[in-house]
């Protein structure tokens, strides 16, 4: 059952990311260039996906469980450190070259593009190495 | 390419973004961050990878048929060459499993849980990202 729940949610959240424009690395790169021919359109898909979620938050603070699931599983974590700021800083840089983030990464995989494709299998990689020297 | 201003569309999509991540919260009690869902994907417990799955899977097929009901209005183009390309996945990979996030998990999802968290980390790529394309556009010279 939860796993076509969250069938459900990915396909809402890829439709919801073509619609928006942000599966369009241009689009993202165009709203990262405010000295050029700035387009704000991010800022408007992240003001309506904030809100909407921001919503769901608080219906979820309201109820002891979710419809499917045992328990909500949220972060804990509050602190402030040097990981979280380096991590967001490579994350942003690589970002900013491509305009292309995890979400419409995986979600331009339909276009057989082989950009795409690259950008994923190196973003994989990346993923791979900081688990694996994590864990061990 | 150029791209212009789109605030309807935009908005709408966004609000679908968002309701996908409240709906993944309310029914499965998961937080919708695309890197972490695939980070735990790999290296995750038992009995917790289905879903992570589905989800991912579910992404390309939703960005299928919203771009094929939209007759692909919204577009497509990639201007970085190779090289470069596979140096901004590898930051993109390295980079959110360090900071826990990426711009769902600490965009969407973090800034609304009021996580100040994930709003120092939002902050922080979204500066970079600014920095970055503006030293290749302006500094370097290097236009799409």
């Amino acid at each position: 059952m939860i796993g076509w729940v969250a069938f459900a949610c990915g396909v809402l959240f890829g439709f919801g990311l073509a619609l928006s424009g942000m599966t369009n690395p241009a689009k993202v790169q165009a709203f990262l260039d405010p000295l050029g021919n700035w387009d704000a359109s991010l800022a408007c898909v992240m003001g309506g996906a904030v809100a909407a979620s921001a919503l769901g938050y608080v219906v979820c603070r309201r109820r002891d469980k979710p419809w499917f699931a045992a328990e909500f599983s949220l972060p804990t974590r509050r602190d402030i450190d040097a990981r979280l700021l380096v991590g967001a800083s490579l994350f942003g840089v690589g970002w900013g070259l491509v305009g292309l983030c995890p979400g419409p990464a995986l979600a331009g995989i339909w276009r057989g593009s082989a950009e795409v494709f690259l950008f994923n299998a190196a973003m994989l990689v990346g993923v791979l190495a900081v688990r694996a020297a994590d864990r061990s | 390419m150029d791209t212009s201003f789109s605030p309807l569309a935009s908005t709408l999509g966004g609000v679908i973004i968002g309701l996908a991540s409240a709906l993944l919260l309310l029914a499965a009690g998961k937080i919708a961050g695309i890197s972490g869902i695939l980070g735990r994907l790999a290296f995750g417990v038992e009995g917790d990878r289905l879903w992570r799955a589905a989800f991912l899977l579910g992404l390309p097929v939703g960005a299928w048929i919203g771009s094929a009901l939209t007759g692909d209005v919204m577009g497509f183009s990639i201007t970085t060459s190779g090289p470069l390309l596979l140096v901004a996945g590898l930051l993109v990979g390295v980079g959110t499993q360090i900071g826990n996030g990426c711009t769902s998990g600490h965009g969407v999802c973090g800034l609304g849980r009021g996580s100040r968290r994930s709003l120092v980390a939002t902050i922080c790529f979204m500066l970079c990202a600014l920095l970055t394309v503006g030293i290749v556009r302006h500094a370097l010279g290097v236009q799409p």
